[in-house]
């Protein structure tokens, strides 16, 4: 019989008060019982929307029903056979508005944990040392991947997988992409994505670091010289918005990729240890309502900041973050000052930020992306105090690819054009997906993108 | 991991390396830069490209022990691997079209203009080399600086080669005699560059400068080496580093440069007792 329970079983945390002050993983997941019990909360239903609702088809009843009866190590292998990242999809993914939203569970009441217990899972099988996955023969066709992130980790374990050579290159020194340089420590632990790219090593995907496609070596030159037969571009949206507002360029003023960057891959927290250094003072206004302004306000107090805030122009409803982070970081202490928009950022005579001028706002008619426009509300300028600023107001893909391959379409703002059903771009042999596609998104969509160009890839090259 | 095949002190605090990495030493063109990190722990560093050997498959760079890592850095010797070494970043300078150059350089910045000035010269452009060091035991690369170009003039602020004052001096008794020039590079510290454009502006000679401001990715990820350009913000890793000098905002890249002058310290004197055991080690392999 399922358990009939109308709640998700809660996840084991860190109390608010004490890991606002260390980089720890929030969430300590469930244990076994735990987990067996927020199973037999599936019902098992014949028509699986949950599966419908997952970018990368994870056969969600299949899994869970393996750990209802303890079989943890089957139930890996079910979610690995379709999800090349589990232990990271099971901490990053908004379930609620995928395949936790398509619960029947959640008609009355609240869906499964499907995160927690993909979680749970993966974490167990890596623990207890999951064989690696058996890649077919080699077939010896040759596939390279721009960028680490999850859209060519997924395509290369999908190709690999299928019997191409894979060769993965990644511009900075460490492979993971935003999930090493974007995604904080206490919300995904970096030995956790280590692992999860050694399992990818382990089947035979070379990774090659410090190597920038379009400086180092350009993409024409992966297909002309370096004999690859075909080429996935993943190389994502890191090029930072900013405002446009007098005063971004004083000293104290952060890009959140430069923020976490510093913090999350050069390990600034630790500094004088390590020596890369970050600047957090006492009062940080963080610009932004998404999930990296979550990341870069919660980072910025556990870096000792008293108070710090979140400026976001529209209010809570608006705000595309997803609910738990605002949930988390409220319970942290940041302090969400909503409808408010920075016009100035005023500094010292050292050239240091000392405060930002900002406006309220009052919400208009929808725009274009289906929210209320926001529109200043007259006579509401004032100041507030602020010795860091970290501007997390979106992120564009970075040109230097598209500047550097001829005939590579792109849209107006950057992003690659592809064709949606297969990731083909305008370059024959050429795939691109996930955020230098679609702009800024979830690194889900952006490993289902992998997994369709991989699926693309293949069907083109078992042609030849 | 990228092994040093040469090192050679230029002077005191001025080290030359010729560091393996193939595919920079095929690509990289002046005017563009290498990022590196010496270890684990470390910081990525922005260097210029002093210099390439496509067939040996190295790639030469000359930096000055200023602060932690470069001192660090310092403790490598020959046969030593570097963790990570990345380039070539940056756009290439732009040094079509010019035939009568005047190629400044200020302190190490003179290891920058160098391959500046070799380049102009192989083109066949006409060259004058304007440099300046704080006294003669701080010259560098004076026979290659000699070979590269139409007439050098080396300037010391104590005077102590014979030619007492600053580039700027030299450079303005040079227009002042009615040297014509259709470009002037300049490539130095912050305040160096400032006062070449402040002369160049008057005999309005469009000026090149090069900045090399604090970077963490060098890709254009970041946005840390924001310098404001003729009003608008650039990123100096992925526009730059070379910029149209007249346009620069110098006071703003004056303070963006000392942003870091407090942890700078705090790390040296943190990680100082560390560093000199390891320069001491150094020392005794006989590097």
């Amino acid at each position: 019989m399922p358990n009939m329970r109308m709640t998700k079983l809660p996840a084991r945390e860190q109390a608010p008060d004490v890991r606002n002050k260390n980089f720890n993983e929030v969430s300590q997941g469930y244990d076994e019982a735990m987990a067996i019990d927020e199973a037999k909360r599936c019902l098992n239903c014949k028509h699986k929307p949950c599966v419908s609702g997952c970018p990368v088809n994870v056969r969600i009843p299949e899994f869970i029903q393996l750990v209802t009866e303890g079989k943890f190590m089957e139930a890996y292998e079910v979610i690995r056979s379709t999800n090349a990242l589990p232990a990271v999809c099971g901490r990053v993914c908004p379930q609620e508005t995928q395949c936790e939203q398509k619960c029947v569970r959640g008609i009355k009441g609240e869906p499964v944990g499907i995160g927690r217990l993909e979680r749970f899972v993966a974490d167990y099988a890596m623990a207890h040392g999951a064989e690696p996955a058996k890649p077919l023969p080699d077939n010896g066709k040759k596939v390279a991947i721009v960028g680490s992130g999850p859209a060519g980790l997924t395509c290369a374990g999908d190709l690999r997988k299928l019997g191409y050579e894979v060769t993965v290159f990644e511009a900075l020194h460490t492979p993971g992409g935003v999930l090493v340089y974007g995604i904080p420590e206490f919300r995904l632990p970096k030995q956790l994505v280590r692992d999860e790219i050694k399992t990818l090593e382990d089947i035979g995907v070379k990774i090659e670091t410090n190597m920038v496609i379009g400086r180092t070596i350009t993409l024409d030159e992966l297909l002309e010289e370096e004999g690859f037969d075909a080429v996935f571009v993943g190389s994502g949206a890191g090029l930072p918005r900013f405002q446009g507002i007098p005063g971004e360029n004083l000293n104290g003023v952060y890009s959140a990729n430069e923020f976490l960057t510093r913090i999350n891959l050069m390990k600034a927290y630790h500094f004088p240890e390590t020596d890369t250094p970050v600047q957090v003072g006492e009062n940080a206004v963080i610009v932004g309502g998404g999930n990296v302004a979550m990341d870069a306000a919660r980072s910025a107090k556990r870096l000792g900041a008293k108070n710090v805030s979140i400026v976001y122009r529209r209010s809570e409803k608006e705000m595309p973050a997803r609910v738990e982070e605002v949930h988390h970081a409220k319970e942290e202490g940041i302090v969400f000052k909503l409808l408010t928009n920075p016009t100035e950022i005023i500094g010292d005579e050292n050239g240091h930020v000392k405060a930002v001028t900002c406006v309220e706002m009052e919400l208009g008619e929808p725009d274009a992306s289906g929210r209320c426009r926001p529109v200043v509300k007259p006579g509401s300028e004032h100041t507030v105090d602020a010795d860091t600023v970290v501007v997390a107001i979106g992120n564009s893909p970075n040109p230097l690819i598209k500047n550097t391959t001829p005939g590579l379409d792109t849209q107006k703002w950057g992003g690659i054009v592809v064709d949606e059903e297969t990731g083909k771009t305008s370059r024959p042999h050429v795939y691109a997906g996930g955020d230098t596609v679609t702009g800024a998104a979830t690194v889900i969509l952006a490993m289902g993108a992998g997994k369709t160009a991989a699926k693309a890839i293949h069907e083109e090259l078992s042609k030849a | 991991m990228y092994r040093i095949v040469t090192k050679r002190p230029l002077h005191e605090t001025v080290t030359l390396m010729e560091v393996e990495a193939p595919y920079i030493a095929k690509k990289a063109k002046p005017g563009q830069f290498i990022i590196l990190r010496v270890d684990e722990n470390g910081e990525r560093i922005p260097l210029t490209v002093a210099g390439t050997d496509p067939a040996r498959g190295t790639v030469t760079i000359i930096f000055q022990k200023v602060g932690y890592t470069t001192r660090r850095l310092d403790c490598f010797g020959e046969g030593d691997e570097l963790l990570d070494f990345v380039g070539p970043l940056g756009k290439a300078s732009e040094l079509e079209g010019m035939k009568k150059v005047a190629v400044i350089g200020g302190g190490l910045g003179v290891a920058i203009a160098y391959p500046q000035a070799k380049a102009l010269h192989d083109m066949g452009a006409e060259v004058d080399v304007i440099v300046g060091f704080r006294n003669t035991d701080l010259m560098i690369l004076m026979d290659e600086l000699k070979a590269s170009s139409t007439n050098l003039y080396v300037m010391t602020d104590d005077g102590s080669n014979g030619h007492k004052g600053f580039v700027t001096s030299a450079l303005e008794e040079q227009l002042k005699a009615g040297k014509q020039y259709d470009h002037v590079v300049a490539i130095g510290p912050l305040v160096m560059m400032r006062a070449v454009c402040n002369i160049t502006k008057q005999y309005n000679i469009p000026t090149v400068i090069s900045m090399n401001p604090i970077m963490v990715d060098g890709t254009g990820m970041c946005g840390s080496c924001r310098v404001t350009v003729g009003g608008e913000t650039k990123f100096a890793c992925v526009d730059g580093p070379d910029f149209d000098g007249f346009e620069v905002d110098w006071d703003e890249a004056i303070a963006r440069g000392k942003m870091y002058r407090k942890e700078e310290a705090v790390s040296m004197e943190r990680k100082a007792c560390n560093l000199m055991d390891v320069e001491l080690q150094t020392r005794r392999g006989g590097n």
